[in-house]
């Protein structure tokens, strides 16, 4: 599966997912399911290694929010395209829990959607051959004007309207 | 009317060239039907039974006379010369090729026009009051505000992919004309603070198998605080509702399960967090900016009564029979708004050819300030029009088929497309409308039975509103025969409520003497002033149970 970060192709992914009832490694960036996050909190907070925490579409983001500058990664799940759930996942982990370390979208994400998850606040895109460092490109630069501010920092048609 | 600026202009435009790659990429075989699929539903381009059928959006229902023109003309050009005006306010046209949909929206896109948002789970065309702005009585004019919903819903990267589609519609008025309660989000305009307009908002209501009327969820929201109130309903919905059931899906299911005051609350709990990294409060001077695109035209000084009028009325009787149903009144002494009937005798409710559509393109230029409304009935509005034009106008309109005196009468009826084209449809709808249309065609008989609103839907989707009319009819399937099963007492207004079902349905053989039971039942019944509604209010469901099954 190609990584895209930033809209550049990543080979070797650092992140290892790791199953719910492995063992932790000791020496890698960990990524582990948001249950598992909720389930070993305690003992997680003391790790010094990097972890990163994999929500289903499933899950409330609202259960880590406090917990979010523990994370080097947050991974989100769209089991289908049409399951949208994970945008607004982006936008409270982004725009309203300030997270400022990657915001991978994991799954059956299109292209045509590549645009709208950016301004949601993913940086970080893990789907099918499709994905591609042109099609991010092209999705990110097709639309010159955006009326919704979503806090990616696009200035709106109504903040240009207003001189902005 | 609201005009695009550069920036308006621009993302219509790009959205064209985005299309158009995703057709040729189709075209060439490089995209299946089923990834294209979803991508044609973003630009409400649907499959149907024989062809393709294109949804072309008229926001909240409002049209200038170029705009009426360019629909005529795509009718005529991509078509086969005529469309269809839907209850969300739209077109659909149902004959295009696919080949030549970038070639239509390019040409609509040239009048600020497109098919943005016409299908899938996303934020619908926002629709609303066909009187908007000139009806006595009005607390505010909803143009502005759904201008201002229309902007913040397109393309909204949060809320595309919803758990199902999203209908909002506003009125200014306290007489409902634009069914705000059977919505997913209905909002009427009332008195806030200090004069200011302020919003009621309803959550929850709609049709389809699972009819509900709206809640209130949110009293007297400021203005300045409308969208951030909306994005705190639509991210609730978006993270909590159903996506495992399709006819689970919709907002009224949530609302339902969770409890109106449950939904409500976490609505004002979402609210109160104040957004995600964003500033949703209208900055100052952009109500004002979008309010000045919809001020009153230039309305000439007049006194209301105006003798040319009063004496072709006199002399006139059809054209009297006319301005009696088809005229509303007007707030500015001397005008009049002009409802423009749809539903000839015996024709498909909705249709128009692209001849008519250039006539009414005339009549809004010539004598109504160059507007025309759409309304959610399937008919057309010219908002202004001066009493002393309206025997002209009249008798344009009756050169063009469009001057049947019949809203809001029996043959003023919603119907939706059903099995001639949809394929969602387990019967046919417009052959039911046309005989009962036939059977009543009598004027007189019609004026006689007064108000009274029959709503076709072809399945159980609801698209002809069935749940709602006065007397709904439901097409259904049974064992590979269609069959009618009949409603009554349903409301769209702001008295909204659910008809009830009278009994066992009818063959399409026995539905139009049906209908004439319940008609002759509700005219033995009726007291004086009565609409077939009061009656059954007041009456109930039993002698029309008896009268339609005694004989069985």
């Amino acid at each position: 599966m190609p990584l895209l970060k930033d809209g550049v192709a990543v080979s070797d992914d650092k992140w290892v997912r790791v199953d719910d009832d492995a063992d932790l490694p000791e020496d890698c960036h960990a990524l582990i399911s948001m249950t598992r996050w909720l389930k070993d909190r305690d003992a997680l907070l003391t790790r010094n290694k990097p972890i990163g925490v994999a929500l289903e579409s499933s899950d409330n983001p609202d259960e880590i929010m406090d917990d979010l500058d523990r994370f080097g990664l947050i991974a989100v799940d769209f089991p289908l395209f049409k399951d949208g759930r994970g945008f607004s996942y982006g936008r409270l982990i982004r725009h309203r829990g300030k997270f400022e370390g990657e915001l991978r979208a994991t799954g059956g994400v299109l292209v045509d959607q590549l645009h709208y998850l950016a301004r949601c606040g993913y940086d970080a895109v893990d789907g099918d051959d499709r994905i591609t460092e042109a099609a991010w490109a092209e999705a990110n630069s097709r639309f010159s004007v955006v009326y919704q501010p979503t806090g990616d920092g696009q200035k709106t048609a109504l903040q240009r309207r207003h001189g902005g | 009317m609201y005009r695009y600026d550069e920036f308006d202009h621009t993302i219509v435009k790009e959205r064209v060239t985005e299309f158009t790659g995703q057709v040729k990429r189709r075209l060439a075989g490089e995209l299946t039907e089923d990834e294209f699929k979803p991508l044609r539903l973003m630009n409400g381009l649907y499959l149907q039974l024989h062809a393709y059928m294109l949804r072309v959006a008229i926001p909240y229902g409002t049209l200038s006379g170029t705009q009426m023109r360019m629909l005529a003309h795509v009718a005529r050009k991509y078509d086969k010369g005529y469309g269809h005006f839907t209850t969300r306010q739209n077109i659909q046209y149902n004959w295009p090729k696919l080949k030549d949909v970038p070639d239509i929206l390019a040409d609509l896109a040239t009048v600020e026009m497109h098919a943005i948002q016409t299908s899938g789970n996303c934020i619908r065309n926002v629709t609303s009051d066909q009187y908007a702005g000139v009806a006595a009585g009005e607390i505010d004019d909803p143009r502005v505000w759904a201008e201002i919903l229309r902007q913040w819903s397109t393309f909204h990267p949060e809320y595309t992919f919803l758990p199902r589609k999203f209908k909002i519609a506003v009125t200014g008025h306290s007489n409902d004309r634009a069914a705000i309660k059977m919505h997913d989000v209905g909002i009427i305009i009332v008195e806030g603070e200090n004069g200011e307009p302020a919003f009621d908002i309803y959550a929850g209501g709609g049709q389809g198998r699972t009819p509900m009327v709206a809640h209130l969820v949110g009293e007297k929201i400021a203005a300045r605080d409308l969208l951030h109130f909306m994005d705190a309903i639509m991210r609730v919905y978006n993270m909590h509702g159903r996506r495992d059931n399709l006819y689970k899906a919709r907002i009224k299911i949530l609302v339902h399960a969770l409890g109106a005051e449950e939904f409500a609350r976490q609505v004002k709990e979402e609210f109160a967090k104040g957004g995600a990294g964003d500033d949703l409060k209208l900055p100052d001077g952009e109500i004002e900016r979008i309010r000045a695109y919809f001020a009153p035209p230039a309305y000439e000084t007049l006194t209301d009564s105006d003798a040319d009028y009063e004496k072709a009325l006199a002399e006139d009787k059809a054209f009297a029979q006319w301005a009696r149903t088809n005229l509303a009144d007007h707030k500015v002494p001397g005008y009049a708004l002009v409802n423009v009937s749809l539903k000839p005798i015996g024709g498909i409710a909705g249709d128009a050819s692209d001849a008519q559509m250039d006539a009414v393109a005339d009549l809004a230029e010539t004598f109504s300030f160059d507007e025309v409304r759409v309304t959610h009935e399937q008919n057309l509005t010219l908002p202004d029009v001066k009493k002393s034009d309206l025997y002209e106008v009249w008798k344009r309109l009756d050169a063009a088929l469009l001057a049947t005196p019949n809203i809001g009468l029996i043959s003023d009826m919603i119907v939706c497309p059903g099995l001639d084209y949809c394929d969602l449809a387990n019967a046919r709808s417009i052959s039911i409308g046309q005989m009962i249309s036939e059977r009543f065609a009598d004027l007189d008989k019609e004026h006689d039975i007064g108000e009274l609103k029959v709503k076709i839907s072809g399945c159980i989707n609801a698209c002809g509103h069935h749940h709602v009319g006065h007397i709904g009819i439901l097409g259904v399937d049974k064992k590979g025969v269609e069959f009618y099963q009949v409603t009554l007492g349903g409301s769209a207004d702001e008295n909204a409520a659910v008809g009830d079902i009278v009994g066992p349905a009818f063959t399409e053989e026995q539905i139009v003497g049906a209908i004439e039971t319940i008609v002759e039942t509700f005219v033995a019944n009726r007291r004086d002033g009565e609409i077939f509604l009061d009656t059954y209010r007041r009456i109930g469901i039993d002698p029309f149970k008896e009268t339609l099954y005694a004989a069985a």
